[in-house]
């Protein structure tokens, strides 16, 4: 299988970057994306080029560190799948495949297509926790939790924090990540006590990050790996206001 | 050097509470003046340093991915196991120490396993108080499964996401650390040497993966929480980042490795269905719970699984081991895998797999109950392959999966290296030559959270009236120049071929020689192979771009050359254990029906071995079994 490669290059934060063209032959359908870019790593290597810095780890859709734009769209061509989890049968023969990292000004480039996303990181630090100490936990079954209230939870909790819903927002907001981790935490009665100030903590720092608002298009769900529901949007702001009025 | 693994006193459910009582403490105001250095933040590593934290000491915590929420725990599908007995149906810290220790083919100490058992129900209790969303039934009370090896329901799950919903509570805890300024956390770097001074861990040198910096960090106890090695074989489910390179360094610094070659091959993972590919992935051994693993009878049956009639298909784990058929642990299934490949059996396009059958389940238990059981495993299938696993079966092969080898650690979970810990996967410790499934993410979390913050403070009570050192010591000025020397070679060398390339030989030779099955002769000459990939590694490798800058290339160069040495440990190691134990199994020494022969009279020790410039040193660690009468491990 043979494809031409339109991948973004940009050798540091500072660098302009440009895209750049790469004829890549050799490949066959059952590989996965990323091995395409080994691939043409390898060429690159042999042909004394520096190679395209991407990120990944785990290679099976659920560290939640790889992720670019192809063709427009964040993670490629499918609904609900993570860039590691793409194979080249996706792809028509000859077709030129267009690469390009997260683009957000809160996910600063690094190189190629390597970002920042540690503004997450921060959104988390801020109250995306339970404030209990190891050794202070009361059995576990003392406090029941409804099967139903667990599987809705489990459903938010499985957020990979790869940030395809900012590169896919056209305002860059960060509010399908936040409202994942409050709402998870906040509907379990080990989350209860600290609801309100979780919410106006974690709320407060994605907005000190530089995402942008939510208007509500719905692109972030389209593209999630796991399908979270922008529903939970909706949730986190009803949360906010609560915490507003009663805190 | 004499090996000595301080168990405590007493009778065996007596141990960790004598051990407690015994340990020193530190006063809460002399922990604020002293540091740890923490490397890895999967369950282990992010458990100790936000654990450590809240105890009161510095922490500074190093991954080498973007965050810490990415550390391989992340992937674990299956589950967690814990005694809680939940289900009524006779579980029992002794019933898991036991399972624990059959399962290990007692090739692990009792005390280590028992407390195992002993802490793994409290440790429920501490994540379902951190918010994991453990699976539920509908009064509202935890669920179980169970999973291979074991007969009663004793595992905790959260959908086939267990490993990252523990992992991500973890790391909500580490970040509530960072939050509360005890923990700094030092992302996308990369630990490269670790730095020894009079015979103690006293830090560790870096690189910043990002500006290619290369940095000394200094501490009063270094603790190491790296995670497997088995990205040896190259194809493997761990992560492509995954590494041997921090133990690697460490033992070479004087810390002694132990069962270098106890590796386990899953039996579920996907077959390799390329040369080119990266990785393997798992497909979590909860299936076997309701599939069915078979092959045609027929050799060489090129008809689709389902034209095969029920007559002409070989249920061989249920034919060979009728009492725990399916869940037959990992290496006895895995084993029993390569025998029906290599025997002609094997299925799919290279022949390398097996089929994996939900037919039977779906008629008994309904399609609702299958998907609501396995729906995320089924689509991940599908969305690798393509193939719709509730109409065919999914095709499944052997992978090399986990490390029960690591640094040799004591009770107190230090290595032969005083101040030097070694925690989760990355050490040897408590599952001898086999682990169960669901025991490692136990095993990472207990050590992280409950062991090493109560063991910690007995050496490091010692070091608190000791002068200290900073990083102008010799001992860092040295380590970094050697770091930086062996950066410049290796970029230097600019020979033909890729870093890949070489990996791709090693991963060969190794899953050739030193997984499933060994021999004499076959390990005699991986090792030749391997001392011929590393000379020719160390004059044909080529790397471009330089070591001032994110340099992924550079990256994979330095953990492949570790990589290599590593694998001549792990040959030298199979070769030397004339026994089968466990996933170890040599093919001198196997029963006539082709199981394990182990040679408990001969073998009876953990192997732990210490480097030096010539050669690697045997050291042995006498087992003791004072509980439980070691047995043929038999699951028929
Ligand atoms: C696919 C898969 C499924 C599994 N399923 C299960 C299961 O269902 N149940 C179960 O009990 N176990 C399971 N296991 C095993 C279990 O997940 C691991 O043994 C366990 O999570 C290891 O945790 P850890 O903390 O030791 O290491 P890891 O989570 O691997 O963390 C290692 C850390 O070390 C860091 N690191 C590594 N090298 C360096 C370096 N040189 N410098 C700096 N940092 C470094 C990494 O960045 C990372 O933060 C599974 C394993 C795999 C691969
Ligand atoms: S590499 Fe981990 S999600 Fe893609």
């Amino acid at each position: 299988m043979k494809v031409r490669f339109k991948i973004w290059r940009q050798d540091s934060p500072i660098d302009k970057g440009s895209f750049k063209v790469y004829e890549v032959d050799g490949l066959n359908p059952d590989m996965s994306f990323l091995e395409a870019l080994d691939h043409l790593n390898e060429k690159l290597v042999l042909r004394n080029e520096k190679v395209i810095a991407f990120d990944h780890d785990c290679r099976e859709g659920i560290c939640g560190q790889c992720g670019v734009f192809i063709n427009g769209r964040a993670h490629g061509p499918h609904e609900n799948t993570t860039t590691c989890q793409l194979h080249m049968r996706s792809f028509e023969e000859g077709k030129v495949i267009v690469v390009e990292p997260w683009r957000a000004k809160a996910f600063p480039v690094i190189k190629d297509l390597i970002v920042d996303r540690s503004a997450f990181d921060r959104i988390i630090e801020h109250g995306g926790y339970i404030s209990a100490k190891t050794g202070t936990a009361s059995e576990a079954n003392a406090i029941p939790v409804g099967k139903d209230i667990a599987e809705r939870v489990m459903d938010v909790a499985a957020c990979i924090g790869c940030g395809a819903c900012v590169a896919t927002c056209k305002n860059s907001s960060a509010a399908l990540f936040t409202s994942a981790k409050i709402n998870h935490l906040n509907s379990l009665p080990q989350g209860k006590p600290e609801e309100h100030q979780r919410v106006l903590d974690m709320t407060a720092q994605m907005a000190k990050e530089d995402f942008g608002h939510c208007t509500f298009t719905g692109a972030c769900e389209v593209e999630c790996p796991e399908g979270i529901s922008i529903n939970n949007i909706a949730e986190m702001n009803a949360r906010f206001l609560k915490a507003k009025l009663f805190r | 050097m004499k090996l000595n693994a301080k168990i405590p006193e007493g009778k065996l459910e007596e141990k960790w509470r004598n051990y407690q009582l015994k340990s020193k403490l530190i006063n809460p105001a002399n922990k604020k003046k002293l540091n740890v250095i923490v490397v890895g933040s999967g369950l282990s590593g992010a458990g100790a340093a936000a654990t450590l934290a809240e105890l009161g000491y510095n922490v500074q915590c190093f991954c080498y991915q973007d965050s810490a929420r990415r550390a391989h725990s992340v992937a674990a599908q299956g589950g967690i196991n814990a005694a809680k007995n939940y289900q009524h149906d006779g579980d029992s810290v002794w019933r898991m120490f036991h399972d624990t220790l059959k399962g290990g083919d007692f090739r692990s100490r009792e005390a280590n396993t028992y407390r195992l058992a002993e802490l793994s129900a409290p440790l429920i209790d501490h994540f379902t108080q951190q918010g994991v969303p453990f699976a539920r039934e509908y009064g509202g009370v935890l669920a179980n499964r169970s999973f291979g090896g074991v007969q009663v329901q004793r595992t905790f799950y959260a959908r086939g996401q267990t490993g990252q919903q523990l992992l991500l509570a973890a790391y909500s805890q580490l970040y509530k650390m960072i939050r509360a300024k005890k923990v700094t956390m030092f992302p996308r770097t990369e630990m490269l040497d670790l730095v020894v001074i009079d015979g103690r861990a006293k830090g560790i040198i870096i690189r910043d993966l990002v500006s290619g910096e290369i940095k000394r960090y200094v501490a009063d106890a270094v603790v190491l929480a790296t995670g497997g090695y088995s990205r040896v074989f190259r194809l493997s489910t761990l992560a492509i980042g995954c590494n041997g390179s921090a133990i690697w360094k460490a033992h070479k610094k004087g810390a002694f490795f132990a069962a270098p070659s106890f590796t386990q091959i899953h039996p579920t993972a996907l077959p390799q269905s390329s040369e080119t590919q990266s990785k393997l992935t798992l497909m979590s051994e909860s299936l076997r719970n309701d599939g069915r693993i078979w092959v045609p009878k027929k050799k060489e049956d090129t008809r689709k699984a389902n034209d095969i009639p029920e007559e002409e298909r070989d249920y061989y784990l249920e034919r060979r081991y009728p009492s725990f058929g399916n869940l037959a642990p990992r290496d006895i299934a895995s084993r029993a895998a390569k025998e029906r490949i290599d025997n002609g059996h094997g299925v799919g396009r290279f022949r390398n797999a097996v089929y994996l059958d939900f037919k039977h389940a779906i008629e008994r238990l309904g399609l609702e109950t299958i998907k609501d059981r396995y729906g995320n495993l089924f689509k991940m299938y599908k969305k690798i392959t393509g193939v719709d696993a509730y109409k065919e079966p999914m095709q499944i092969s052997p992978a090399a999966h986990f490390s029960m080898g690591g640094l040799w650690v004591d009770y107190e979970l230090m290595t032969t290296i005083p101040g030097l810990y070694a925690i989760g996967e990355c050490n040897f410790s408590d599952h001898g030559a086999n682990r169960l499934g669901a025991n490692s993410l136990l095993q990472a979390s207990l050590d992280g959270y409950f062991i090493l913050p109560n063991t910690i403070n007995n050496y490091l009570a010692s070091e608190e009236n000791r002068a200290p050192v900073d990083t102008n010591h010799p001992a860092f000025v040295d380590a970094e120049k050697k770091i930086k020397g062996d950066i410049e070679h290796i970029l230097s060398i600019n020979g033909n071929q890729t870093v890949d390339h070489f990996h791709r030989e090693l991963g060969k030779v190794m899953w050739q020689n030193c997984a499933m099955s060994r021999n004499q002769a076959g390990l005699e000459s991986a090792i030749e192979q391997i001392k011929k990939i590393k000379k020719a590694f160390w004059q044909e490798v080529k790397i471009t771009g330089h070591s001032q800058e994110l340099n992924t290339e550079l990256e994979k160069a330095l953990r492949l050359a570790d990589f290599i040495e590593l694998a001549l440990l792990m040959c030298t190691d199979a070769l030397q254990r004339d026994e089968s134990c466990g996933a170890h199994f040599r093919e001198e020494y196997q029963t006539k029906d082709g199981e394990a022969w182990r040679r408990d009279k001969e073998y009876t020790y953990v192997s732990a071995w210490e480097y030096t410039k010539d050669y690697f040193k045997l050291h042995k660690e006498e087992l003791d079994f004072e509980f439980v009468k070691p047995t043929v491990r038999s699951y028929k």
